[in-house]
């Protein structure tokens, strides 16, 4: 892979039990080719092994934030330098 | 209009003055309070702990307060919300909103705390008197309460 073709590096954050279960609050990445849309992202996260595939096994109850706003399922990710992912708030 | 979020407690008497106490024209204030309850779930709770996604928060509190602004007629607003680890008995979020009058004050501070539960990335984490902890799960009636806002009323 050149550098023209790579992609740019992205910060993964974790938030509440998401943090928890994968130790980390923040990663740098640069993500595989192929990931487009959050939902993309948030099956690849199932493949990427211990404590990863556990802590997205279900993806269902998982929000996602690109560049800290709340994101769909279907939303690209292509100019997104950061990327959070956390349970369903519960503030107030 | 002001979002402020932090650690340290807040004043309600002060945060009032501040919102409206030089503005005359305000006939109505309408002020929400929440605080952290001594039990959760029938079980007995010794503390509870916010996190919050710094930056992002911030953001989302001021869209929501942007939002209300268009919807009713606001003299000013404030939303105070805390972070870090709370006892029973203390507060931890406030709302105030100024109006001329009151029931767009009402309504104000209510669809700020619907949309506030909903869409600023707070999470809760109870610590109980058996040593155990929990993360506090999302309620359905939060989310149905702020989907309300979006639907036509009758009047």
């Amino acid at each position: 892979m050149t550098a023209e073709t790579q992609k740019p590096e992205v910060v993964l954050r974790y938030f509440a039990w998401l943090r928890e279960r994968t130790g980390f609050s923040e990663e740098r990445i640069r993500l595989p080719e192929g990931i487009e849309t959050v939902s993309d992202v948030l099956r690849w996260q199932t493949t990427r092994g211990h404590p990863f595939d556990v802590a997205f096994a279900k993806p269902d109850p998982i929000r996602v934030a690109l560049d800290r706003t709340h994101a769909k399922t279907s939303a690209s990710i292509a100019n997104a330098r950061e990327i959070a992912f956390f349970p369903p708030v519960t503030g107030g | 209009m002001s979002v402020r979020v932090g650690e340290a407690d807040f004043d309600v008497s002060a945060e009032l003055a501040a919102v409206a106490g030089k503005d005359h024209g305000v006939g109505g204030v309408a002020i929400f309070v929440g605080k952290v309850r001594d039990h959760a779930g029938g079980e007995k709770l010794t503390s509870m702990t916010l996190e919050h996604y710094p930056g992002m928060t911030e953001a989302e509190l001021e869209r929501i307060e942007t939002e209300a602004q268009s919807r009713f007629k606001l003299s000013g607003s404030r939303i105070v919300h805390r972070v870090g680890t709370l006892a029973p008995g203390d507060n931890i979020v406030l709302v105030i909103a100024t109006s001329p009058h009151r029931k767009d004050a009402f309504d104000a501070t209510e669809f700020l705390m619907d949309y506030l539960k909903t869409r600023a990335p707070f999470w809760k984490k109870e610590s109980l008197a058996n040593g155990s902890t929990r993360w506090v799960e999302a309620h359905e009636n939060d989310a149905l309460a702020a989907a309300a806002w979006t639907t036509p009323s009758a009047d």
